[in-house]
């Protein structure tokens, strides 16, 4: 009954997603005050509908309901409760789901907190989230309906992939999915402009939370889930160029641009098409990223269905979605004039440098990554694309990135010197030079130039910070406004970042086979295997190695890699990783054969940099989001030129 | 920048955009009708008959020569194996499923010691008519095999015309070798 009730209101859902698209994009038209004030409400019951359903299925999983085909397969009686509710996005149908319950979340949002929004603008930013709701929605309820029943039903569930039976998976996708699908409202904010025909300072200044938001939450999903497959996979890598994390990176690449570019909008009202140009693309490889790979034309580990005709009815709704939005900024975009002058060095030219780049690298992504489908069908040659092109490639072009962060934030607006902001730099210069030689001299190069990036990264942004807080006036400190904390942060935690990466270069990696008492070397480090024994686990069987680690004789550390057994016969390997914070002690018990464990041993520096970084960016992010000026402080368009209100 | 320039440049996207989107609809499209496979590796070998070589017997079956795929009363398959290798295990059941169905299934041998090969088959079972070993590895990189286990469906006159990299599962069976067989059978 339950599960009906919520395919009902499913189905309720897509009527009311429909009618906030209609009512909102015609309400300005019509000069209806009610029709106006009728989206917000839609927008909610909308919220509300999707939140029934999804709460209906929530409740089918923890209750183990198996007569739902979805249920039965990818949940048992044995899978522990967390599980059962988390595995409900662990799954394809599920997932959706949870897709569409984040993009009606975003309107609600819109709905509740975009009051100071003139009310016109509103109706069409909701009018058009709920057209793309609505496209969605109609494709989970007639292609991929997750509450499909299956007769007779199964004694016990499936049960879900055990790699997928974990903490870090559980929260990776939601987090993910709000960064993607939060970027639907920068979209939306886009396609409302130009219906109206306007973009000022105040749509600048109106959009950046949203941006911000919606980057926090990609940067924090995309860094939940390279930790999750270096702690889970047991691969000892965190990044693989993978389609489906390149489908992360490309809207990440393209939203932080954004991020950048609203920026100009809302100080100088420059850059404005080409602003509303990428909040146009990053809602459209984040739709892109999240869907195609799902179509099975991408060759990745992420291994879902592949469903052709599923593929097709979400190409349909992609091109309406992509096409629409590119015709009308083709027909509109031109006539957006850009104001505000500036000079070649300058703030605005610092960050239409960084546009370039990252633009850049995302276009080498996208073309690596779609490169082997689109050869395959024009030349009929197969081929695959792998980590070599894209470091080879994507790195480099990271490199003028890395520096020109480091002087863009100190350049004042309209004309710059560039001279006096090199001189306040000079301690950041020389702390990454001085990394530079020493790193250098032990001839790691790539390491020695990551590091130094790094080091200069981190090190401007403190500066910049320093110069904020009045560190140089000498005439006590003041607190830096929190946007101005919030950036300098995400800057730190992107030079940390690279900090990490760098060192990652320096990793050391053995595969040995060792019997109980025997050990290896790697890395100054003894590892000695001092006993294979049995475990138990909650839905599976483990084998447990149990390795010490010593230095100079003295045992410092037991690892205790796991292989474990599910019913079914899969084995997972469960790595062991002790980290003291720089630097991570990682083992892999991959195999047993004859009395011997086949153990990877690696030591990871700076792993835990990566990860940090991440955090640290996100961080930033919300630090920023949480000034004054964003929260209050209205912002009032001018009136237009012609005295026509908007 | 004149206005038609300007109009030209920003429809830009827009074709980039609905180029991008009638290939995904080929692709799409030819997936549906199994035309098309995007996890496919490249082999030269199809279209052509194996170079030539002749390898050994391995566990006391005999083995075969290039001259031994020239005529052959139904298609075959030959499926590239080690005793080291994890996923050889695992496609182990898939085989004797094969085997049992009665489609004829040689094996070769990829670096492998004779004591783990035997040791190996009496575990996983063996499913193969003839077995043969490649001891030194250079029939394998005359055929281009990119890493075991590897399966080549070989028709009647003895040319390749399919090449799986990688463990065979139910769904290639029945998606790609078997619609092979019935074609050239």
């Amino acid at each position: 009954m339950i599960p009906e009730l919520g395919h009902f209101c499913l189905a309720m859902a897509v009527a009311l997603a429909c009618a906030q698209g209609v009512v909102g994009i015609a309400a300005p038209g019509l000069r209806d005050p009610r029709a106006l004030a009728a989206t917000p409400l839609l927008a909610l019951l909308h919220t509300a509908a999707i939140g029934l359903a999804f709460l209906a299925l929530a409740w089918a999983g923890v209750v183990s309901d198996f007569t739902v085909e979805n249920i039965a397969d990818f949940s048992s009686a044995k899978t522990p409760l967390l599980y059962r509710i988390t595995g409900i996005w662990g799954n394809h149908d599920g997932s959706i789901l949870l897709w569409c319950l984040i993009l009606s979340l975003c309107g609600a949002a819109v709905a509740l907190g975009g009051q100071r929004l003139p009310a016109s603008l509103r109706a069409r930013v909701l009018g058009v989230l709920g057209l793309v709701s609505c496209g969605f929605l109609l494709f989970t309820l007639m292609v991929s309906d997750p509450f499909t029943r299956i007769w007779p039903p199964p004694l016990d569930g499936a049960g879900m992939n055990p790699i997928l039976q974990d903490p870090g998976l559980a929260f990776h996708p939601p987090v993910l999915y709000a960064g993607y699908v939060g970027f639907s409202v920068a979209f939306a904010f886009a396609i409302a402009a130009l219906i109206e025909g306007r973009i000022d300072a105040a749509w600048g200044r109106w959009v950046r939370p949203w941006v911000l938001l919606s980057w926090c939450f990609l940067t924090g999903g995309i860094t939940l889930g390279s930790w999750w497959s270096y702690y889970t996979l047991g691969w000892g890598g965190y990044w693989f160029w993978d389609p489906v994390e390149n489908a992360a990176l490309l809207p990440w690449l393209t939203g932080t641009a954004l991020l950048h570019c609203a920026i100009v909008v809302e100080k100088r009202e420059s850059l404005k098409a080409w602003t509303v140009l990428l909040a146009i693309a990053t809602f459209s490889l984040s739709l892109s990223g999240t869907f195609l790979v799902r179509s099975g034309i991408l060759n990745s580990v992420h291994s879902f269905a592949a469903a052709p005709d599923q593929g097709l009815f979400i190409l349909g709704l992609l091109g309406l979605a992509i096409g629409g939005s590119l015709l009308l900024f083709a027909l509109r975009a031109p006539a957006l004039a850009g104001g505000g002058v500036y000079a070649p060095i300058s703030r605005e030219s610092a960050l239409i440098l960084n546009n370039i780049f990252l633009c850049a690298i995302a276009a080498v992504v996208f073309t690596g990554t779609l490169y082997p489908p689109f050869v395959n069908l024009l030349f009929g040659a197969q081929l695959s694309v792998g980590a070599p092109f894209f470091n080879q490639t994507a790195l480099p072009l990271a490199a003028p990135v890395i520096l020109a962060m480091g002087v863009g934030p100190l350049l004042p607006w309209k004309r710059a010197d560039l001279y006096p902001v090199l001189h306040r730099l000079w301690l950041a210069g020389a702390v990454a030079g001085l990394v530079f030689i020493l790193v250098g001299a032990t001839r790691h190069f790539i390491a020695a130039l990551g590091l130094a990036g790094g080091a200069w990264v981190v090190g401007a942004a403190l500066t910049e910070l320093a110069g904020r807080a009045g560190l140089w006036r000498g005439r006590g400190l003041v607190l830096p406004p929190r946007a101005a904390f919030g950036a300098a942060l995400g800057h730190i935690g992107f030079g940390v970042s690279v900090l990490g990466i760098a060192a990652m270069t320096l990793a050391a990696q053995k595969v040995v086979v060792l019997k109980p008492g025997q050990s290896a070397t790697l890395g100054g480090y003894e590892w000695t295997l001092a006993d294979l024994h049995d475990a138990p686990g909650p839905n599976y069987a483990q084998r447990v190695a149990d390795l010490t680690v010593s230095e100079g004789g003295r045992v410092f550390l037991t690892l205790h890699p796991a292989r474990r057994m599910f019913p079914g016969g899969v084995v997972t390997n469960d790595a062991a990783i002790h980290t003291n914070g720089w630097q991570d002690l990682y083992a892999v018990f991959a195999d047993e054969r004859d009395g011997g464990a086949e153990l990877r041993l690696n030591r990871h520096p700076g792993a835990p940099e990566i990860w940090f970084g991440g955090l640290i960016m996100a961080l930033g992010g919300l630090v920023s989001l949480s000034d004054r000026r964003l929260r209050v402080g209205a912002p009032f368009r001018k009136p237009l030129p012609g005295g026509a209100a908007a | 920048m004149s206005p038609a320039r300007r109009r030209l440049l920003f429809a830009l996207p827009l074709a980039a955009a609905a180029a991008g989107g009638a290939g995904f609809y080929t692709i799409l499209r030819r997936m549906g009708r199994d035309d098309y496979d995007p996890r496919a590796l490249p082999s030269p070998l199809i279209g052509k008959r194996p170079p030539a070589f002749s390898l050994p017997g391995a566990n006391g079956q005999p083995g075969f020569a290039n001259t031994d795929l020239l005529a052959l009363p139904q298609p075959l398959l030959v499926n590239w194996f080690a005793s080291w290798c994890a996923p050889c295990r695992e496609e182990a059941p898939v085989l004797r499923d094969l085997a049992a169905a009665g489609i004829p299934l040689w094996g070769i041998a990829y670096q492998d010691q004779p004591a783990d090969l035997a040791a190996f088959l009496r575990q996983a079972g063996d499913p193969y008519a003839r077995l043969a070993a490649d001891a030194s590895g250079l029939t394998a990189i005359n055929w281009g095999v990119y890493g075991v286990p590897e399966t080549y469906f070989i028709d009647k006159s003895g040319i390749v015309r399919l090449r799986h990299a990688g463990a065979l599962t139910p769904e290639v069976v029945r998606g790609q070798i078997m619609p092979l067989f019935r074609r050239y059978s």
